[in-house]
């Protein structure tokens, strides 16, 4: 039996897994086609066959806006007293760093031959890049969304349907990302002959978690090459945001080997930080700081579970952390220390959404909200040069913002009552 | 197939399906809508001639189930099914036909106090279980629950899909234990009016593997077992056909005794009608 054999598993771990984590928990059907997205990841993305990859690179500075800015937050440098530089992926088109792995795997999904994408999105900004992509490469799209996110992410299920996406809204469960991403699956498992699914995350099977990263990997590089040129040195620490991780794995990739750079993954505490297991929710996403080692979405990885295995039900006041997994490369930087996960509840994210559109003039997507919220709490342990990655812009958030902020008592708020009529 | 595998005795299992062939292998959800009711149900199959039913142990996100099951998964977890229920119901079961379960993978790393496949297969063994089938454990991942189960003397039921050919086949086929479960077509469980056109070429593709096969998904009426054992199979899978019995019928465990009896006597009509063929068929003249 060659899977038995020791040798061949110690090289199968290597590839497929990192640490324990990663590896290909999915449906016979779909291995095949896993196979096959390896063997593309290799020959055009590692090994840049038929200029692949100087495509994506031409096509994300043309088209994607790249590379973007790493900025001076000026006046968040003399709140906290020290040197805040700020990754501009707000600024990449689409309004978020999604665009980065979305165009890639879109482009990949031609160069492999394939006839048509899918994919989940929890925000709207994951579909609202593939669409633009499968657009811009003329590829049929359609896109699976939770119905609780259609409802609070309206702006983007209409940019989709504008770059001509199907958008199928998914009533199971709670109607948030993990429900979406089982729909795709499915929709693949039917398929997968002839559509390539772009998974939204560093998450899913292998070689998902690897592809994934190696396209936000240019967020890194960009960024340590820019502090080097700004202040002359590596930055003491990165902080980004941790939904499914792929900002996180982009900006921290470049810096892992650099052992005196801290790196913080910061998830959504959400309004507490408990699981109720009776009710099989818990009301935060954060699954790195709090979650238990399983299986879900083609990977081991660390999830939001009940004792018996139940995948509990997450909650964020970002749609797009609203995930009760994470990206198994993630899950072992953190295991294995190299990654320090840290959390901020809803009121700190919309509190550090306030602050920078009113200090810097730049309206942050919530999910990166939640990285200028703990900037904010624990500034004073992330040394004298801070890089924050600002993974997407808030346009699509503003609703929710309004309406959340309505609901409470925000110190960093402007008065919201101007907003009616 | 290599030697040691023929070498190797029959699993209960394995006998079913050959001393049955062709066999009914019927599935139900576990807890849905209660475990008393599973318990009549399954009962109700065993009456109706399945010659191994597979029991659902329900998990939050089953990726490889349609509509019908998803949604039995969904009664069985609101009913509050849990592992230790499912164990005690299959404890009280005693039917003829052999019980296997069937669950998704971190249903059974979950088992016990930590991430490890063991407890579950030891509490699975203990309970009388004969095997496990798991939608979304592929070969490549299966060593340690494979172990597990040799271990404890249960089969760990592989799963042969459309797109599954060449070196992978290979390497399926030569770790099936039990059975092949031969998925007829892509995408999710779910009944279908009619039976695919992938069938019959995954039943070609397998026909040199001297091993059981038995074919599922979409497999929802007498007439679909009797053309898929035609088409050379030794047995069919049924189960949403059957959990829409349970969700929609007034006297369910009837319903499904009857339906088990339309599907069996489908199969040997199917199985007839070949040795008909064969007999009518003269021996090729020796020149
Ligand atoms: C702007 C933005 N940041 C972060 C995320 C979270 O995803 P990830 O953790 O993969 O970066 C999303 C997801 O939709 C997003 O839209």
């Amino acid at each position: 039996m060659s899977t038995s054999d020791p040798e061949h598993n110690r090289e199968r771990d290597s590839e497929a897994t990192f640490g324990d984590y990663g590896g290909q928990y999915v449906p016979e059907a779909l291995m095949p086609a896993l196979q096959e997205l390896e063997d593309a990841y290799e020959r055009y993305v590692l090994e840049n066959e038929d200029g692949f990859m100087d495509e994506f690179r031409e096509r994300m500075r043309d088209f994607g806006g790249r590379p973007t800015p790493l900025q001076r937050a000026d006046r968040l440098s003399e709140r906290y007293d020290r040197e805040i530089y700020l990754k501009r992926e707000d600024l990449v088109h689409g309004g978020a760093h999604k665009l980065n792995n979305a165009l890639g795997q879109v482009l990949l999904s031609k160069y492999m031959g394939k006839e048509r994408v899918i994919a989940e999105t929890g925000a709207g900004q994951h579909g609202t890049a593939t669409a633009m992509a499968a657009a811009h490469l003329d590829m049929p799209c359609e896109i699976y969304m939770g119905r609780t996110d259609v409802n609070r992410q309206r702006p983007n299920v209409y940019r989709m349907r504008m770059n001509g996406a199907e958008v199928n809204p998914v009533e199971a469960g709670s109607g948030t990302l993990k429900e979406a991403i089982n729909e795709t699956f499915r929709d693949w498992a039917t398929t997968v002959e002839t559509t390539h699914y772009v998974i939204g995350s560093v998450v899913g099977p292998h070689p998902f978690p690897k592809l994934v990263r190696d396209f936000q990997a240019v967020i890194g590089r960009e960024a340590r090459e820019q502090i080097r040129e700004k202040a002359g040195r590596l930055p003491d620490s990165v902080v980004a945001c941790a939904g499914g991780g792929s900002n996180t794995m982009g900006t921290f990739h470049e810096f892992v080997p650099d052992d005196d750079v801290a790196l913080y993954a910061v998830e959504a505490g959400g309004s507490s930080l408990g699981v109720d297991e009776e009710e099989g929710v818990a009301p935060n996403s954060a699954t790195l700081s709090t979650g238990t080692d399983g299986v879900l979405h083609g990977a081991m990885t660390k999830l939001l579970q009940s004792e018996e295995g139940q995948i509990v039900e997450s909650h964020s006041v970002s749609a797009g952390l609203d995930y009760a997994g994470v990206g198994p490369e993630l899950a072992n930087l953190v295991e294995t220390d190299r990654v320090t996960p840290v959390n901020v509840d809803d009121d700190a994210a919309l509190n550090g959404f306030h602050r920078l559109s009113n200090l810097e003039g730049i309206i942050p997507a919530l999910e990166s909200s939640h990285a200028l919220g703990y900037l904010e709490e624990s500034h004073d342990e992330l040394g004298d040069l801070v890089v924050v990655n600002v993974s997407g812009r808030g346009d699509k958030d503003l609703e929710t913002v309004l309406e959340e902020t309505e609901k409470r008592d925000l110190e960093a708020a402007p008065d919201v009552e101007v907003f009616d009529g | 197939m290599t030697d040691d595998s023929n070498a190797a005795p029959e699993s209960d299992i394995e006998t079913a399906i050959r001393e049955n062939d062709p066999a009914l292998i019927t599935y139900i959800t576990a807890g849905d809508p209660s475990l008393e009711d599973t318990k009549r149900y399954v009962e109700a199959l065993d009456r109706g001639g399945s010659d191994l039913i597979e029991l659902g142990l329900p998990f939050s996100e089953p990726v490889a189930e349609g509509a019908t099951i998803q949604a039995a998964i969904n009664r069985a977890l609101d009913a509050g099914t849990t592992p230790e229920g499912f164990f005690e119901l299959v404890d009280d079961l005693e039917t003829e036909a052999p019980l296997l379960v069937m669950t998704y993978y971190n249903m059974i790393l979950q088992y016990g106090s930590e991430p490890d496949v063991r407890p579950f297969v030891e509490r699975a063994a203990e309970a009388g279980l004969s095997g496990i089938i798991v939608p979304d454990l592929p070969a490549e991942e299966a060593d340690p629950l494979r172990e597990a189960c040799d271990d404890h003397g249960l089969d760990l039921v592989f799963i042969v899909a459309p797109t599954t050919e060449g070196e992978r086949l290979e390497t399926i086929m030569s770790q099936v234990s039990g059975f092949a479960y031969v998925q007829a077509r892509l995408g999710t469980t779910g009944a279908r009016a009619d039976v695919s056109t992938a069938t019959h070429e995954s039943l070609e593709r397998l026909s040199e593997y001297d091993v059981p096969k038995a074919v599922g998904f979409g497999v929802s009426e007498g007439d679909h077992a009797a053309e898929i054992v035609e088409a050379g199979a030794d047995g069919v899978i049924v189960g949403s056909a059957l959990i829409d019995i349970v969700a929609g019928s007034d006297d369910p465990a009837a319903d499904l005794e009857a339906k088990a009896e339309e599907l069996k006597r489908g199969a040997v009509r199917g199985a007839e009608s070949l040795t008909v063929d064969t007999e009518d068929t003269p021996e090729p003249e020796q020149p």
